[in-house]
């Protein structure tokens, strides 16, 4: 090849296209998603005060400390400020009462981010939300802790469904619901259900003037959030939109005295479903990513909420239809694949 | 005819374009280089055979090699000169192929005088095909198919439509959209040419949005066409892609695993219309192309160029780099293919050389996939990356042929979106690769 001889340019780089990239990255979408969760955070610091801030405060640090922790141990890179631990941990801290001592989001988090993430291999393969994981450790472990610690909001106004101090709208409204099907204080339950079905209460609800856990009381802030992670593209309507639907039309069907009488408001408003539709059930990682699938992932979650709200034991059902429905994901996404173009 | 809805396909992305570098370049003819590399493998199909010896003199437009089956195409002296040799030479698709290396004498002599036939179009659909044969034409949009056999379909398949593809939607390139704007006519006169030899009284012209200047040129001449159509496009990536350009233009889905023709069309790039145009018209063969150079090099240019120019001339004719170069690209951004080295020739498929500065270059360490899923809303042929990447990496093939993988195109938006800076695309490749090797042995 003397005549023809070739020079290979040892500078260039070679690699399989694409030879562009987008600038986003799992650390943009994971802060993003904690901006997302401040309008929320702030609510709740303006409902009960500034103890809220603390116990956020705490799990975020175990949740990062955790994290750095477990990845020196496992020798792998640490990336315990790609924001995903920070994402746990508030989301944890959202999912407990005010007024819980401070071990508690401390033991929480760490369940969530040793056994809920690490122990699986870390971000990316946690078969369930690690933040709803450590709630239900602490369900499971401290009930009373994690049922009482309520405290009637500071700010904001009272309403008629917080009038029983220290319970949850969901409590209040579950008992009085009970009492009315065994036949006993009924005309005081009935009263109690009415109440919650007013324009004030459902004010109430949507600011987030009520009892309940840190993040989940104001569907306002919480919606205000939502919308910047449908701005950025990170959340899309299917999982919120068939969950939320779902809880509301079974709650409509089935909440009430009588069929078709529930108060389907008071179901979207109340309680975790908010927080969890918007910012725990679309998880990226243990949610369906086919488009179908995030349908039925939705409904599921609605049909599991409102068979523990009706007929379970607790008076919110929305955490726990949220982890089992993630155990439904391999098999939704293996399933539900959309059609390929021209099959 | 000109249409006036914007038509699209689902899925898809926006990268970043950076057409304007070069956009406004008229297209410059570029000086003949002292020798060219002609491959004898510039289609898809069978290599064709060398038809001339060392120590031979060849004029412009002389043939070298000659097919060697019914999909393979021959190729062309793109000057005059003496055959120097014929030799294994780095090929821009990344493997060393034989070539013929052509020494120029600076004559540049033609063949044959390539004179006018104003009754062209007066030839036979049979004389048409075997004159776009002759002239060694393929796909000039980068997929290299050789374009008679595109002509030539089945009994049994009806052809009634044509599309020229003038999308251009992948990033930096700006060769179509030149040759568009110098060339509307004959990209016409090479569309009707294909129009009569496939008997068809249907032809659309896909034209992006990006580029208004040149719908502007094309609606002014088809106003009044009662055959030929506009077809704005919605600025997407792949808009160009054929099953995408079909389903936007005709709202036609090529079933999986087919080709256009299952649907009746025939699409062409505005490339491979104006070479029809020359072969049909001059006897004129495929012996030189518009190519983009863009990026870090000192002056971004369309240029004109002899097919076997080296891709090192090129660059040097444009000023040469700005600064360190990292990717030396054959193609666009999107599909294009990263050279090893710049003594690579321009083949008939070479749309661009883009030129990434070292710093451009970002590398990327993969992390887990976090199953965001924009790979699933943006993939054009509705897969779902996530979870064949999946089966890939776990080596089910089985898995992953059962998930769609051959539909795959390569387009690479999946690896695009990518927050985790997953390598999607070469993983796709290479499932796509290894679902190959296990039909063939189960074949066996």
């Amino acid at each position: 090849m003397a005549d023809t001889k070739t020079e290979v340019a040892p500078q260039l780089i070679v690699s399989a296209s694409p030879h562009l990239r987008t600038t986003d990255s799992v650390e943009k979408i994971m802060y993003s998603v904690v901006i997302a969760l401040l309008p929320a955070l702030a609510g709740a610091v303006y409902y009960f005060g500034l103890r809220a801030l603390w116990v956020t405060g705490i799990a975020v640090v175990t949740a990062v400390a955790t994290e750095a922790a477990i990845q020196k141990c496992r020798k792998v890179r640490i990336t315990a400020l790609d924001g995903s631990a920070i994402v746990t941990g508030i989301l944890l801290a959202f999912n407990v009462p005010p007024g819980v001592p401070w071990w508690i989001p401390v033991v929480g988090t760490v369940f969530a981010i040793a056994i809920g993430k690490h122990v699986f291999g870390g971000l990316g393969l946690n078969p369930m939300n690690p933040a709803l994981l450590g709630r239900a450790f602490l369900m499971a472990s401290w009930p009373v802790m994690m049922t009482t610690g309520w405290s009637v909001p500071t700010g904001g106004t009272t309403s008629g469904v917080d009038a029983v101090t220290g319970a949850t709208p969901l409590m209040v409204i579950k008992a009085a619901m009970r009492d009315l099907a065994l036949g006993i204080n009924v005309e005081q339950s009935r009263a109690i259900v009415e109440s919650a079905g007013t324009t004030k209460a459902y004010l109430s609800l949507f600011v987030g003037s009520v009892g309940g856990c840190i993040g989940e009381t104001s569907a306002l802030l919480l919606i205000v959030g939502a919308a910047y992670l449908f701005y950025k593209n990170y959340i899309n309507y299917r999982i919120p939109l068939s969950f939320i639907g779902t809880v509301a039309i079974l709650g409509w069907i089935f909440g009430g005295e009588g069929l078709f009488t529930g108060d389907f408001m008071f179901h979207i408003l109340a309680g975790g479903l908010i927080l969890g539709a918007f910012f725990m059930a679309t998880d990226m990682v243990t949610c369906p990513s086919s488009p179908l699938g995030q349908w039925i992932f939705g409904f599921g979650c609605g049909l599991l909420t409102i068979v523990i709200r009706l007929v379970g034991g607790y008076p919110e059902g929305v955490s726990y239809s949220i982890l089992l429905m993630n155990l439904t994901t391999p098999l939704l996404d293996r399933y539900t694949k959309p059609k390929v173009f021209g099959a | 005819m000109i249409s006036t809805i914007t038509r699209t396909f689902r899925g898809g992305i926006h990268p970043p374009d950076h057409k304007a570098l070069s956009a406004a370049k008229a297209i410059e003819v570029m000086p003949l280089s002292a020798r060219v590399v002609i491959p004898l493998q510039q289609h898809i199909g069978r290599i064709s055979e060398a038809i001339v010896q060392v120590g031979d003199r060849v004029l412009r437009g002389q043939p070298v090699s000659k097919p060697s089956g019914p999909v393979s195409v021959s190729s062309h002296a793109s000057l005059s000169g003496t055959v120097k040799a014929i030799e294994s030479y780095p090929h821009p698709l990344g493997q060393a192929a034989p070539a013929v290396v052509i020494e120029s004498d600076g004559l540049d002599e033609p063949h044959i005088d390539f004179a006018f036939n104003s009754k062209y179009m007066s030839l036979t659909p049979e004389e048409m095909k075997n004159l776009i044969a002759d002239a060694g034409i393929t796909g000039m949009g980068g997929a290299t198919f050789p374009t008679h056999i595109k002509l030539m379909p089945p009994q049994d398949k009806p052809i009634d439509t044509v599309i020229l593809n003038g999308a251009e939607c992948e990033p930096y390139l700006t060769s179509d959209h030149r040759l568009m704007l110098e060339y509307p006519e004959d990209i016409v006169h090479g569309l009707r040419i294909i129009m009569k030899v496939l008997g068809v009284t249907k032809g659309f012209v896909a034209i992006e949005k990006n580029k208004p200047d040149a719908i502007a040129i094309f609606s002014e001449l088809l106003k009044n066409d009662g055959q030929i159509s506009l077809c704005p496009l919605k600025v997407k990536y792949p808009q160009g892609a054929e099953k995408q350009l079909i389903y936007a233009t005709t709202r036609r889905q090529v079933p999986a695993g087919k080709l256009p023709m299952e649907v009746g069309c025939v699409v062409q790039n505005v490339g491979t219309a104006k070479a029809i145009y020359e072969a049909v018209a001059f006897q004129k063969p495929l012996i030189e192309r518009v190519v983009t150079v863009t990026g870090a090099v000192r002056e971004p240019k369309n240029l004109l160029v002899r097919i076997g120019t080296s891709v090192r001339e090129l660059i040097e004719y444009c000023g040469g780099f700005t600064e360190e170069p990292g990717k030396v690209i054959m193609g666009g951004p999107m599909m294009g293919i990263a050279q090893f080295t710049l003594d690579v020739p321009i083949i008939k498929g070479s749309s661009g050389i883009v030129v990434m500065s070292r710093g451009e270059v970002k590398e990327y360490e993969p992390q887990e996939c976090i199953a965001c899923a924009q790979c699933v809303d943006v993939c054009p042929m509705n897969l779902m990356p996530t979870l064949i990447v999946s089966y890939v990496e776990n080596e089910r093939w089985d898995l992953a042929k059962e998930a769609g993988i051959m539909n795959c195109m390569e387009c690479g938006s999946c690896a695009f979106v990518c927050p985790a800076g997953r390598n999607v695309m070469h993983l796709m490749r290479f499932g796509k690769f290894m679902v190959q090797e296990m039909e063939k042995a189960e074949k066996k």
